[in-house]
C-alpha cells in the first residue's frame, strides 16, 4: 500500500529499539505511597477539588471537576487518604495545586465501577457525556478535552475520524506496544467515535517503521467497512495534529483553525482507548502507558501506571538508573518536543507519555554559532516557516517582525534546531518570542474587549437617561 | 541526588555540523584542485597552498583584532582561500595569492561579521578586487602541460578566443580542462564530480548550479555571440562550472528561498551571457554572482515561502 506523507519534516534516529520489543507491564504504586492530583492536566478551565483533607477517597471517585465546558475531570486512581492539598510540580515545569493521596494499598472500588454499557443503544449525547464525565483528554501530549472534540461546531462535518499512531517522536513506543498487544480495543473506541459521527470514516494512520503494528491493526479491522489502516512515511513530525490531516486527506488546517474546521477529528491511541474503557468498562481514566527509555535507565520499557504517581517512584520501581552511567538529563515525553525536569518528584499527568534518562553522550548540547544562512531550516520547516529569520527577530525583540513573518504558526517541532548545523536553538527562541507575542494579542483582545463592553455599557446608561 | 541538565527542545541534534560542511567542499574541490595541479605544475600548488595558509592566517589575526573567539577550526576559511586560489591563473605571484585572501577574508567577510554575515561571496570579493588591482598578474595564463600551442607567448584562452569571434579548443580538452584559464576553472568534469558529491551530501540544493549553467547555455545555443552558437562550449570554458558549482551556492550570499534561488541563478546567467556578449571583459561569471549577490536581500522579501495553512491573502488595512 501507499505511503502517505506531508512536505518537508526531518529523520532523527528512531531510538525505539531500547524499548519496542518490551511487553506492556503494569505497575502499582506501593502502599504508603503519596498520590498526586494536579488540578490542571488539560487546556481548559482547572478544576476545583470535591475532596478535602482528611476524606477518605476510593479507586474511580471523581476529585476534582469545573462546571466549564471545555475541561475534564480528575479521578483517584487509588484507595486513601487525602492528606493535603498543595501545589506539586508537573512535567511542564508549572507548580499546579494539587490534591495528595496516601494509598492505603487496598485498591477499594467505588460502586458503579466497571458498570460498561453498550455503546449502540446509547444516544450521542449519553456517549459524550459518558467521555466528560471519565476525564478523557488527548493523552497523546496535548490533553484537550475529548468530549469537546468530539462534539464540533454543528456547521462544521466530520468526515474523517483520524487515529493518529504515527507516534513520530523517536525513543516512544508506548502507542506501538498499545497496537500490538490490544488492537481490538482500538477499534472499538474508534467505532464508539464513528457512532458520534456516522457520514465519516475512520482512518488509523501509522508510519512505516511498525510493520508489525500495521499488520496487527490491519487485522483487527478486517471486514469492518468504514475503518482502513494508513501507513504513513517515516518522518518527523508525521504526528502532528496538521500534518497528519495533510498527510491522509490533503486538506491544510487554515492558520489558527482547529481540525475540525478540515472535517476532521484526530485522536491519539491512547486516548481511543481511555474512550472504550469509559463506555465499555464503565472505567474512568485513572492509568496510561508511559515508555520510559534512555541509555540511563536499567530496564528501559512500556509501563502501565496509575495516573499521579511520582515519576520517582516509576523509576524505583522499573529498577532505577544505571549506577555506571546515571543519566544528566531527564525528558517528560519524547526528545524533540518533550520538556526537560530537574528532577524526579514531578507528579505523573494524563499527558505523560514518557520519561527519558539521557546519559552525558546523549544530553551533549553543542555550542551555538554564527547562522551561515545554509537555509536547511526553511528546507525542513513543516509549516513552511523561515526560522532562522524568525531566530533573528526573537533575537532583536522584534515582536511586530516575527508576528508579520508567521511565528505564531510556528508548532515547536524542532526540526529546525535538529537539522541546524550551526546548532542553532531556533525552536527555543521562537517558541519564548511566540509566548511573549501570544501573550501581547491575548491582552490586546481583551483590552478590546474590556474597551467594547464599556463604551455599550456606556451607551446604554446614556440611553436610559435619556 | 544532583539536578539534572535543563535544556529547551529538540534534546537531539542532525550530525552534521559547519565543519562538516565545509570539510565536504573541500573534498568536492579535491578533483579540480589536482586537475589544476596537473595541468599548471608546482606553482598552482603553491598558489593553492599560499592562499589557504594566508586565508586561515588572516582569519584568525582579524578575530583576535576584533576580540572574537577565533574560529577558524570551522574550516571556512580553509574554502575561502581554496576558492580564491581556484580563480587565480597559475603564473600568478605568491603575493598575489596573500593580498587576495587578506581582502577576501578583511573585506569581504570578517567585516561584516564573519561567517554567515557576509552579503556577498569573499572568494570573489578577492578575485574582483585583483582583477582591477593586478590586471596584469590576473590575465597572464600559462600553457596547460600536453595542449600544443604554436606560441606560447601569444596563447590565448578559449574565453578570449570566443570574445574574439573564434574557437581552437576542442569540445574534450574544455572537458578535460586541457585549456587556459585559472587553476580551478578549466577541467569541466572533475567540477561536475565535486558537484555530484556535494549534492549527495545535501550540502547544496540542485536549483542553483543546475539552473544557472542551463540558462547560459540556452542563451549562448539560441542566441549565440558573434554568429556562433556554441552552447556546450561556452558553459565548458571560464568559470562556470566553478561559479555555478562553488561560488554562486555560497550559503550566506544565495538566497535561502526556493523560488529566490530560481530567480537568482537565472539573473546571473542572464548576467554572465551579457558581459560575456557585450562586456570589456572576456569573462562575466565573478561579476554575475556579486551582481546578483547583491540583490539576495531583495529577491528574499518578494519570495518568501507560503506556510503551511495559509489564510486566502486579504488587502491589508491600511
Amino acid at each position: 500500500m501507499q505511503t502517505l506523507t506531508f512536505k518537508r519534516g526531518v529523520h532523527p534516529p528512531d531510538g525505539k529499539e531500547l524499548a519496542k520489543d518490551q511487553p506492556i507491564k503494569v505497575i502499582m504504586p506501593k502502599e504508603g505511597s503519596e498520590l498526586f492530583y494536579p488540578m490542571s492536566q488539560h487546556i481548559g478551565a482547572p478544576c476545583d477539588p470535591l475532596v478535602a483533607v482528611g476524606d477518605h477517597v476510593k479507586v474511580g471517585q471523581k476529585i476534582a471537576e469545573s462546571g466549564a465546558f471545555m475541561s475534564s475531570p480528575i479521578f483517584a486512581s487509588v484507595s486513601g487518604e487525602v492528606v493535603d492539598i498543595r501545589p506539586m510540580l508537573v512535567p511542564g515545569g508549572a507548580m499546579v495545586k494539587s490534591i495528595v493521596v496516601k494509598n492505603d494499598g487496598k485498591m477499594e472500588e467505588i460502586e458503579g465501577l466497571n458498570e460498561g454499557k453498550d455503546y449502540t443503544t446509547m444516544t450521542n449525547d449519553e456517549i459524550l457525556a459518558a467521555i466528560k464525565n471519565a476525564g478523557v483528554v488527548g493523552l497523546g501530549g496535548a490533553g484537550f478535552p475529548t468530549h469537546v472534540k468530539l462534539n464540533p461546531p454543528k456547521d462544521t462535518p466530520i468526515d474523517h475520524i483520524l487515529i493518529n499512531a504515527a507516534e513520530c517522536e523517536p525513543y516512544l513506543t508506548c502507542d506501538y506496544r498499545l497496537m500490538l498487544e490490544e488492537p481490538e480495543r482500538i477499534v472499538r473506541g474508534l467505532q464508539i467515535m464513528l457512532k458520534l459521527h456516522p457520514n465519516a470514516k475512520g482512518v488509523i494512520g501509522i508510519e512505516d517503521n511498525k510493520p508489525e503494528a500495521i499488520a496487527s491493526m490491519q487485522k483487527a479491522c478486517e471486514g469492518i467497512d468504514n475503518i482502513t489502516v494508513q501507513p504513513l512515511t517515516t518522518k518527523f513530525p508525521q504526528g502532528s495534529e496538521k500534518h497528519l490531516i495533510y498527510a491522509i486527506t490533503k486538506r491544510e488546517v487554515k492558520s489558527g483553525a482547529l481540525p475540525a474546521s478540515a472535517g476532521c477529528i484526530v485522536d491519539n491511541v491512547d486516548t481511543v482507548v481511555a474512550i472504550e474503557r469509559a463506555i465499555e468498562k464503565g472505567r474512568p481514566l485513572m492509568r496510561r502507558i508511559v515508555t520510559v527509555s534512555g541509555k540511563g535507565i536499567k530496564n528501559p520499557g512500556n509501563y502501565k501506571i496509575r495516573i499521579g504517581m511520582t515519576l520517582r517512584e516509576l523509576v524505583e520501581e522499573i529498577g532505577g538508573f544505571k549506577e555506571d552511567d546515571a543519566p544528566v538529563k531527564l525528558i517528560a515525553g519524547g526528545p524533540m518536543m518533550g520538556p526537560t525536569l530537574y528532577t524526579l518528584d514531578v507528579a505523573s499527568v494524563k499527558t505523560t507519555s514518557g520519561l527519558l534518562c539521557f546519559t552525558k553522550d546523549e544530553a551533549y548540547i553543542p555550542e551555538e554559532r554564527n547562522c551561515i544562512r545554509c537555509g536547511k531550516c526553511v528546507d525542513h520547516c513543516p509549516m513552511g516557516l523561515m526560522p532562522f529569520m524568525l531566530n533573528a527577530f526573537a533575537i532583536k525583540g522584534d515582536g511586530e517582525g516575527f508576528v508579520k513573518h508567521h511565528g505564531l504558526d510556528c508548532i515547536e517541532c524542532g526540526s529546525c534546531s535538529y537539522e541546524c548545523p550551526a546548532k542553532r536553538q531556533l525552536a527555543q527562541s521562537i517558541r519564548a518570542t511566540k509566548k511573549i507575542e501570544a501573550g501581547k494579542k491575548a491582552a490586546a483582545a481583551a483590552a478590546a474587549a474590556k474597551a467594547k463592553a464599556e463604551a455599550e455599557a456606556k451607551a446604554k446608561a446614556e440611553a436610559e437617561n435619556k | 541526588m544532583a539536578n539534572f541538565v535543563v535544556s529547551g527542545t529538540p534534546h537531539v541534534r542532525s550530525k552534521e555540523s559547519i565543519q562538516s560542511i565545509m570539510r565536504d567542499v573541500i573534498i568536492a574541490l579535491v578533483p579540480a584542485t589536482a586537475a589544476g595541479i596537473y595541468y599548471f605544475g608546482i606553482n598552482a600548488l603553491i598558489l593553492v597552498i599560499a592562499a589557504i595558509a594566508s586565508a586561515v592566517a588572516f582569519e584568525a589575526i582579524c578575530q583576535k583584532v576584533m576580540k572574537k573567539p577565533v574560529t577558524v577550526s570551522d574550516l571556512s576559511a580553509v574554502v575561502t582561500g581554496l576558492l580564491l586560489a581556484m580563480n587565480l591563473p597559475a603564473a600568478a605571484p605568491i603575493w598575489v595569492a596573500i593580498v587576495g585572501s587578506a581582502f577576501a577574508i578583511i573585506f569581504g567577510k570578517q567585516l561584516f561579521g564573519g561567517l554567515g554575515q557576509n552579503f556577498i561571496n569573499p572568494a570573489l570579493a578577492g578575485r574582483a578586487f585583483l582583477l582591477a588591482s593586478y590586471p596584469t598578474e590576473m590575465t597572464t595564463w600559462s600553457v596547460p602541460n600536453g595542449l600544443e600551442v604554436a606560441d606560447a607567448a601569444t596563447y590565448a584562452t578559449p574565453l578570449a578566443q570566443l570574445k574574439a569571434g573564434y574557437l581552437d579548443a576542442n569540445l574534450v580538452d574544455l572537458m578535460l580542462g586541457k585549456c587556459g584559464g585559472t587553476i580551478g576553472e578549466t577541467c569541466a568534469i572533475a567540477l561536475i564530480i565535486g558537484g555530484v558529491y556535494l549534492l549527495y551530501k545535501h550540502v547544496i540544493s540542485w536549483k542553483i548550479p543546475v539552473i544557472y549553467i542551463a540558462t547560459v547555455a540556452i542563451l549562448f545555443g539560441v542566441i549565440g555571440r558573434h554568429g556562433m552558437r556554441m552552447p556546450l562550449q561556452e558553459i565548458m570554458a571560464g568559470g562556470v562550472m566553478l561559479g555555478g558549482i562553488f561560488m554562486a551556492t555560497d550559503y550566506a550570499s544565495s538566497p535561502v528561498t526556493p523560488k529566490g534561488q530560481i530567480i537568482f541563478a537565472v539573473g546571473a546567467g542572464v548576467i554572465t551571457y551579457l558581459i560575456r556578449t557585450f562586456g570589456g571583459y572576456p569573462e562575466g561569471v565573478s561579476y554575475s554572482i556579486l551582481i546578483m549577490n547583491c540583490c539576495v536581500p531583495l529577491i528574499e522579501r518578494f519570495t518568501e515561502p507560503t506556510i503551511f495553512g495559509a489564510l486566502p491573502k486579504t488587502k491589508e488595512a491600511k
